[in-house]
Formats: structure tokens, sequence, C-alpha cells
């Protein structure tokens, strides 16, 4: 299974990680090799098997609705890479 | 005193042989002189005074549980307030939580005393501790070569005596396999056990937090304080923790040792299989019965986990985008070079290749193809363990296929490393607890491991067996050169 | 050639709940940016979801108010993009089994009842916002309201106009008012619809291309933006142009829809299920319990007013919009001996107008349903007309007390003595000697003025009825 640059370039870009063609040449050749490995799986007939999500076939439990959160954004803002008037900040969105 | 158990540890406390503080600045001692090591990356020796004073306040006021005023680190992973957390991981270089691990709180609440937190493999990805952004952990048996991941600060710290225990992470066999290679012990319960709160997420179906000791009657103790329900994590088991104490010493004759036949094939360094053979036969001396047993799905085990393990993490390092926390990139032309600026210069080499994997396997036109095939698998390799615990009690065979390898051998080569993992992550896929004990040594000095797994929520006779077989043979209790 | 349009549509509901779908952090609107953005809501590394019980119930009381399958064991999905109002780089969404499965809605636009069949309702959680004011070149990213229960209602493409896709929303909006799941403000963005618009021949079985209209939060928008987006998809076939499939965005300034290109980079969501969270199962107990706490629905009263109460269709439809009004009239009803017909005119007239003046909704109404039935009784008993009770009732929302205290305060009983009547009608019949003539001779509109007199005289308190009989009688050849 061979995975090419411009197939490392077009995943990098839906992960965003910035990538230039030698990255991308780079991982190339080793995605394909971890592809390779995982191409093993193929290897056993799954036909008929029910995916496995969970390591324990558990129901979802569900919690009272209550508000039992404080506000701690002073904290949370103190370690932010950008935050003015309590917002956090980034490079302007254009819509 | 760096080598005596917790218990032993806690008796002397308790007489007054020596006070917390001494015991906390001792080992202190012992990390700054241990320093070359590189497994730890935070020390937090003003705060460990500290929770030692106030250990020994309550021992004075007879108010002390069994790990009052032990020391202990934590593997970075672990959320800390007010203390850096890194994950071994650039990005989060700068993150000093504002909460704390449900682990972390726990353990602190049973009066423990943690001296800072340990290098690992970055975001723990990667079997060798050569992935963190803080430099690899050199292994205290043999300090060219790597300790073992992704725990490897906390696997090396407790070989080294510069802990008494460590806690740990497993997602593929973090706990087990750098126990191995550091000769200690090292426990992953059940998924579900111990609370994910507060524990940054690698793979959140697979991982499952632990604690690496040098004695089963050890990792007995501390993983009943660390055991339990936590409401705030949507997988935490509601269920009693039983008493991992009271049947410690059991006698295990009558019990039925499965092997694998997969777990012994040509894979296997020799000194590996011999050992770990010797080992079985320790097992069998005590009056264990063993049966040879099949896991034909095994050999699927690393594919199906390096499609499943990627997967998540590719969304749950979605989260480090530079806008709330974490690194966020000095120069930028806008807000998607900022984001992908940011996450290249923060997440290392192995961490974008799992990324890439798993957004791949994920993604339109490969999903089925990957990564539900690999959800089957799991099913079929879950359903050969339940199969296999029909005929035994506890399986048993090698933590790793090999001893500790030099730093810088399999580098270049991601699939090599991967395979490090081969006896290991099947277990974490089938959500099964598994300890790793040491059982002796190569031609080289360098530690070999046995791995007993248990039938699912059956730490107990995880224990039991790893105690049983300890107490008959003192591998266990050797320390690496120059720190004993 | 007659071209036929067809429209499908998205609703999302923001539910009525306390705390957010995955945490304990508050939902209520307008808090300061990020004081309600707890661990869980700005992702810190290491939190954990933990589902909000109410949000499954509200989900499931509305899978069977609209007579859906519900699916008891439903699956969270992670949808994978950046954005910086996405704290974790993907929402948390039911996607390949969602709990409300097939149901539908009846709706109205006008020419008769028509079922609209709802393809699905899945639980997700909401995005924060983006505040693009000028930081200095930055926007500000508010979390407070990421981690909101959102239930997505998707419809079938049943819909042929936008009459009847207003109508549809409309039927909606009311629905989920009613049922108390959501309180449908649309300006705090609590019940947000996107509409899928295509256009075929009429005849044609094949669906058109679609656009997907965003941004249409109102009601009168939509109307008129699926107009101007049909023109528009017209237009372009017939001048033997393609549709293409993309987004598009409503400017209600210039009333168009334009597309929204930088939205048409292709999307690849990577949904997984989320490891995080085991299955939602929901047992028999508890879809039961939700049903027993199920209201009767709007449909199902509006006909029993229509069928059992005797109201006219336009009446029931418009008293049971709201559950509230809707118990209001009911108390009404059983607390009074008069008509339920009287009682639905006093709620939709004088009430329904004192409530609209005063903006306030009929829980606080100002005359509760029991001071209004015991005004229903003075009229019912005749003890003061219904003009006169028009200003009881002026009186008894400014609090002068109840109907009884108002009308002994105001002296308003009405006067039934016929004894009493009789004298005052002979006194005016004296003085109006010329309207009396004539009426004699065959001008009858004249008794109008006479009764006007008579009530003048009586300030409005002599009984009606009476008046006109004893008016009739004397006037009589």
């Amino acid at each position: 299974m061979s995975i090419s640059s411009d197939q490392v370039t077009y995943i990098a870009h839906l992960a965003r990680l910035r990538t230039d063609e030698e990255k991308s040449a780079y991982f190339a050749g080793h995605l394909s090799r971890i592809m390779d490995l995982v191409e093993q799986m193929n290897r056993i007939d799954t036909d008929h098997i029910e995916p496995m999500a969970h390591p324990q076939d558990g129901a979802l439990r569900l919690r009272d609705d209550e508000v039992t959160a404080e506000n701690r954004r002073e904290d949370y803002q103190a370690i932010a890479p950008a935050a003015d008037q309590g917002l956090y900040l980034v490079p302007r969105v254009i819509e | 005193m760096h080598d005596y158990t917790i218990t032993e540890h806690a008796e002397a406390l308790r007489r007054g042989d020596y006070s917390s503080v001494e015991l906390t600045r001792h080992h202190l001692d012992r990390v700054d002189a241990g320093e070359a090591l590189n497994a730890f990356v935070t020390v937090t020796a003003e705060q460990a005074l500290e929770q030692a004073a106030e250990a020994d306040r309550n021992i004075r006021n007879g108010d002390a549980g069994p790990l009052s005023g032990i020391p202990m680190a934590h593997k970075d992973i672990f959320c800390t307030r007010g203390v850096l957390t890194t994950c071994g991981s650039r990005m989060l270089s700068n993150f000093v939580s504002p909460y704390d691990a449900t682990v972390v709180t726990r353990l602190r609440d049973a009066g423990m005393v943690s001296l800072g937190k340990t290098n690992m493999d970055e975001f723990a990805m990667g079997s060798s501790n050569e992935t963190s952004y803080y430099g690899p952990v050199k292994n205290p048996w043999s300090p060219d070569r790597v300790p073992g991941g992704s725990s490897g600060g906390s696997a090396a710290a407790v070989a080294a005596r510069l802990a008494p225990l460590a806690t740990a992470t497993d997602t593929g066999g973090s706990i087990r396999q750098p126990a191995a290679m550091c000769g200690i012990t090292g426990i992953k319960p059940s998924y579900g056990r111990v609370s994910r709160y507060g524990m940054i997420a690698f793979a959140s179906s697979l991982d499952q937090g632990g604690v690496l000791t040098r004695s089963a009657e050890d990792a007995a103790l501390v993983l009943q304080a660390m055991s339990g329900f936590d409401a705030r994590d949507s997988t935490s088991l509601d269920l009693p923790v039983p008493d991992y104490g009271a049947g410690l010493g059991d006698d295990i004759a009558g019990k039925t040792i499965g092997l694998p036949k997969e777990f012994f094939g040509d894979g296997v360094e020799p000194a590996v299989a011999e050992t770990v053979q010797a080992a079985i036969r320790e097992l069998e001396a005590l009056g264990a019965r063993t049966v040879e047993v099949e896991l034909p799905n095994s050999e699927v085990g690393i594919p199906c986990y390096y499609v499943l393990a990627p997967a998540e993490a590719s969304s749950n390092l979605s989260r480090f985008d530079g806008v709330r926390y974490g690194h966020r990139a000095a120069e930028y032309d806008d807000l998607l070079d900022m984001y992908s600026r940011s996450r290249a210069e923060g997440f290392g080499e192995e961490v974008q290749r799992r990324i890439m994997i798993g957004t791949y396997v994920l993604s339109s036109g490969y999903y089925d193809a990957y990564y539900i095939k690999a959800q089957k698998l799991r099913r079929l390799i879950a359903d050969d363990f339940t199969r296999a615990f029909e005929k035994c009690d506890i399986i048993a065979g090698p933590t790793a296929p090999g001893t500790a390898f030099p730093i810088g051998a399999k580098n270049d080569d991601p699939v090599a490393m991967y395979l490090n993992d081969i006896f290991t992550n099947s277990v974490n896929l089938a959500g099964l607890p598994g300890i790793s004990v040491n059982a002796g040594f190569d031609a080289d000095g360098l530690p070999i491991g046995l791995q007993l797994i248990g039938r699912y929520l059956d730490e107990a006779t995880v224990l039991n067996v790893a105690h049983r077989f300890q107490l008959a043979t003192d591998w266990h209790r050797r320390a690496p050169g120059g720190y004993a | 050639m007659e071209w036929e349009t067809v429209i499908g549509l998205e609703v999302h509901v923001q539910l009525q709940t306390k705390s957010k779908i995955f945490s304990g952090a508050s939902t209520a609107y307008g808090a300061e940016p990020n004081t309600q953005a707890c661990d869980v809501s700005i992702a810190l590394p290491g939190v954990l979801p933990v589902m909000n019980r109410e949000a499954a119930r509200l989900a499931v009381k509305f899978g069977l108010a609209i007579g859906a399958e519900i699916n008891q064991t439903s699956v969270f999905a992670r949808k994978n993009y950046f954005y910086p109002d996405l704290p974790k780089g993907y929402q948390i969404s039911q996607y390949e089994i969602p709990v409300v499965g097939r149901g539908e809605l009846e709706i109205d636009a006008g020419d008769g009842p028509k079922i609209i069949g709802i393809t699905r309702a899945h639980l997700e959680e909401d995005a924060g916002k983006s505040l693009h004011e000028n930081f200095d070149g930055f926007t500000g990213i508010d979390l407070n309201r990421a981690g909101t229960p959102l239930l997505e209602i998707v419809s079938e493409p049943d819909m042929r106009s936008a009459a009847e896709a207003v109508a549809y929303l409309r039927q909606l909006h009311a629905l989920v008012r009613y049922l108390g799941i959501s309180d449908g403000n649309m300006q705090e963005g609590s019940f947000r619809s996107d509409a899928n618009v295509s256009i075929r021949p009429k005849g044609e079985q094949k669906l058109g291309t679609r656009a997907e209209l965003k941004n249409i939060n109102s009601f009168r928008f939509v109307e008129k933006a699926i107009r101007f987006e049909v023109e528009r998809q017209i237009d372009i076939l017939e001048d033997g142009g393609e549709i293409v499939q993309e987004t598009r965005l409503y400017d209600a300034d210039r009333d168009e829809t334009r597309s929204m290109r930088s939205k048409e980079e292709a999307h690849d969501y990577r949904y997984f299920p989320d490891p995080d969270l085991p299955p939602l199962v929901l047992d028999d107990a508890f879809v039961a319990a939700v049903r027993d706490s199920l209201p009767e629905l709007p449909h199902d009263r509006r006909h029993r007013f229509i069928d059992t109460l005797g109201l006219a269709p336009a009446d029931a439809a418009q008293l049971t919009v709201e559950k509230s009004l809707a118990d209001y009239f009911e108390a009404v009803v059983g607390a009074t001996s008069a008509e339920p017909r009287i009682a639905c005119n006093w709620v939709l007239g004088e009430l329904g107008a004192a409530l609209n003046q005063a903006d306030i909704p009929v829980e606080d109404s100002r005359v509760d349903s029991a001071a209004l039935a015991g005004l229903l009784d003075r009229i019912a008993d005749n003890t003061i007309s219904g003009k006169i009770a028009k200003d009881v009732f002026a009186a008894m929302w400014e609090g002068e007390g109840d109907a009884d205290a108002v009308i002994a305060a105001r002296g308003l009983k009405q006067i039934t003595d016929s004894g009493a009547i009789e004298s005052i009608v002979d006194g005016v019949l004296a003085e109006c000697a010329d309207q009396v003539r004539q009426y004699r001779d065959g001008n009858e509109k004249v008794i109008g003025f006479l009764v006007g007199q008579i009530m003048k005289q009586t300030q409005g308190k002599a009984n009606p009825k009476q008046v006109n009989e004893i008016l009739r009688r004397k006037l009589a050849p």
C-alpha cells in the first residue's frame, strides 16, 4: 500500500499540520510502510463480525441536569496564548 | 532506605525510624544524583517537602493511611494543578495545568508525596521514550539503552530507586514494556478501573492508568488507592474495587496458567524465551498447572492497534490548536497558517506520523477498509481471550520480544519500533488487566519481563500470582549497578 | 415549463436544560464571555464528556410527540473539523444511529392539513461564538455556548412551497415550546433553520440539485429566502444553465441568497464513534416515563376543543399554540358556568389583548384563571352585562380585586328588576316623543337611540335583554 506525497499533503491539510514537498515525501515513505503493516489485517476474514468500539459492552451513564461548574475564566485564560476582554483571540476569521 | 518496599516505609514512618520529610529529602537527593537518566521533566522539591511535612503531622496524630508520607512521581501525562504538565511535548511545554487529574487527587488524598513529573514519549506515542521533546531517558541498567516506553521516565525512576513508585499509563504496553526493560513491576488494570479524567488522552478506548513499583505487593497497595468509580469519566466502572491485598498471599496451587503458543514463536529473542520458560517452571513448582491456549488472531493485533490507536489519537489531539492553551507559532499569515504552524512546530515527528495515519484511516473512502475492519478484528481478538480463559485462570508469556535496545537503534524504522508491542497491545484491545514482573536477565545483564494477563476485572489473580512468584524468587529485588 | 418546488428543512433546536449536554456548565443566555466555559467547554487536555440525562429525556419527548420510532440504543460520534469556536476540534453528534427515528408532523398552510415526514432527530452539542468585531485584526472567541444541547430535526423533502415551509416551521416551533423542550427563542438562536431547496419540472419524480440556505432565522426570512432561491433556480434552468450544489447564505438586507464560496472546500469530517462515550441506551422504563410525562399533544387538544367544547377551528388552533394558554383556557372553562365559547372569546380577546399590551406571558397574567372564571359567572348569571364586564376586567387587571369586589365597589350590578326598568323606560319614552313617533311610523332603527338613552340613564347597568323586551312591548301599537 503506497501513499503518495500528494496524499500526505492532503492528509496533513486535514490534520492542520504544515508540510512542504520534502516533508510530504519523507512522511510518504514511512506511512507507506506502516500501511503495509496495516494491510496484514486482510489476512483475516471479518464478514459478519460486529465492530467493537469499546472494550466493554456498557451503556452510557447519565448525569443529573445540574450546574456544577464554577466560573474559572481567569485561571483558564491565564494560560491562553492570546486573550482579551474575556475572549480568546485568533487571527481574523473571514466568513 | 530507598530499597524498602512501600509497606516497609509505612511501618518505618509509623515507628518513627525516619520522617516523611527525611524520606522525601532522601529521594529528592537521589533524583538530583540520577539527573543523567533524564527521568524527570519537572521536580517539585518545595511542594514535596510541604506535603511530606503535612504527612508527618498526620502520622504523628495517628491520622495516616498505608500510603501517607510515601514519596512518588507522576507520569507527565497526568494533569497536576499549578505544575507544568507537558505530556513530553513541545505543544504543552508551557502548560501549567489549572486542575488535578482524578488519579493525582486520589493519591494526594491518600497522603502521598509527589516528587515531580516524569519524562515520557510524546503524548505516550512510543516504545522507547525517544520521542519526548525533553530528550530520551536512559535505562538505569545500561545508560546507552532505552528504558522502554512510553512510561520510560517513570520506569527508570523506580528502577533507579529515585522514587518507590510512579504512576504510568498503558495504551498498548506503555506500563508493562518499560517495566520489563527496567526490571520492575508494572500493572495495567482492566479498562475502566482507573479514572481517565485528567489523564491526557492518546487513544481513549485503550488508555488506562496504572502504576510502576518494585513489587506486586506495592502495586496492589497503590492500585487500591488509584482505582474506583469517577463520575467525571463516562467509561469509569461503577463497581466496588475488591481488596487487592486480601488474597495476595493465597496459594496458587491448582491455578491454571494458559500459555498462548503465539507468544512463544520465532520473533522472541532466545534469552527472553528461556527466561520466561524458567519463570513458568517456577510457577509450576508453586503448584500451578499449565495448559496451551490459542490466540489465533493475535497476529493481527499490531496492525489492528496501529489503525485504532492513531485514529482515536488524530481526533484527541485536534484540541491542541494554539487557541486556548499550549504552543502557538510566533508568526503566521492567517488562521489556517496559525493552526498548521503551531501544530507542526508543537508536535514531534512520531506524533505527526500517527496523526496522519489516523486521519488517513478515518478519511472518506478508507473508513470501512481500515477503521471498521480493525474494529471487527478487535472483537475477534477479544473473543480469543474469552475462549482462552475458559481453559485457564491466567495467561503467561513474555512482556516484550526482546530486552532494552540501544538508544537510536530503531529510530529510522517506525514499523520495527511498533513490533515491540506485539505481546502487550492485544491486552489493551480486549481491555484486560496485565502485569509485568522481572523474571531474570539476559547475558548482558538486561532485565526480562514475564507478563501475566488476567480475566476482565480480575486484577486480584494477576497480583496474587505475581506476588507468589516474587515470594519464591528475588529477581524483583535486584537493583541496577550504581543505583542499589 | 411548470416547475415544482421541493423543500426539506433542518432545524436546530436548543434544548431547555440547566447545564450543558456533556458538562456541568450553565446554559443561561447572555453571560459575560467565557464565564460559562468550564474545563470541558474549553476542552482542556484530559477532560471528558459526561452526558446530561435531561437532554436525552427531552429528545425522546420530542420523538414521542411526533410519533417517531425511538432508537433505544443510539451512538455519539465525532465530527472532525478545525474551527476556533469548536474547542475539541470535533463536534460530538449522533451520526449513524440518532435517538429519534422517523416521525411526522401535520401542518396547514391554508389549504387543508398535510403530513410532513420527519426523517430523524439527533442530539449534538453546539459550538461557541466567533465575534468578528475588531480586536486589532483578531476574532474573539466566546465558548459559553459551546456544549449547549441541540436537537437537530431533519425533515423529508415534503414541502412544495415557501408557505408550506413556513407552516412547518411554525408548527414545529409551537410544538417544541408546547412540549417545554425549548424556549424557541429565535433571537437568541434557540431555533435555527436551514433549508434545502430544489426545483423540478412538474410531474418529474427525480429530485433536482439542491442549494442549502443557511442563516434564515425568522419565519419571514425563510419565506423570502426560499422565494428568492426558487426564482433564481428557475431563471438558471430556463436559461439552459445548471444548478450547482452549494451552500448559500441569505442576506436579509439585500433580500437575496449568495454562494458561500469560502465553505466550498471539500469537507471530510471523518466521523467515528466517540470512544469517550459508550452507546446511549434508554431502557423501556425510561421511554415509558417520558411517555407518561407527555402532555396531551396540541393536535389532539385542538380537535378536542372543536369536537367537545364546540370551538371554532381557528380559535382552537390559536389556543393550542401555547400549552400555557390552552391550560389557562381549560382552567377557566372548568371553573365557570359560562359557555366554553364565551370563555374562548375572553381568553383570546380581552385577556390576549391585555397580555400583549403588557408584553407578559399568560403565566404572569394579572388576572388568573379563577378570577376570569368568576367574572364570566357574573355575566352568565346576569349580574353584569358583557359590556360592563370589560370595564370590570380592566379594573381587575389594575388590581382592584376580583369581579364581585369591583362590581360592588363601583355599583355595577345590573338592574334586572322589571318594575324599575319599566319606570325608566316610561320616562325615556315621555322625553323622546319624536323618536317614538318615528318608530311607530316604521323607522325601527330608532330603537337603538332609545336603548342608548335608557342605558345612559342606568349607566349601562340595565339588563339589555330586558330593556329590549320592555321597550318593544311598550312601543307596540
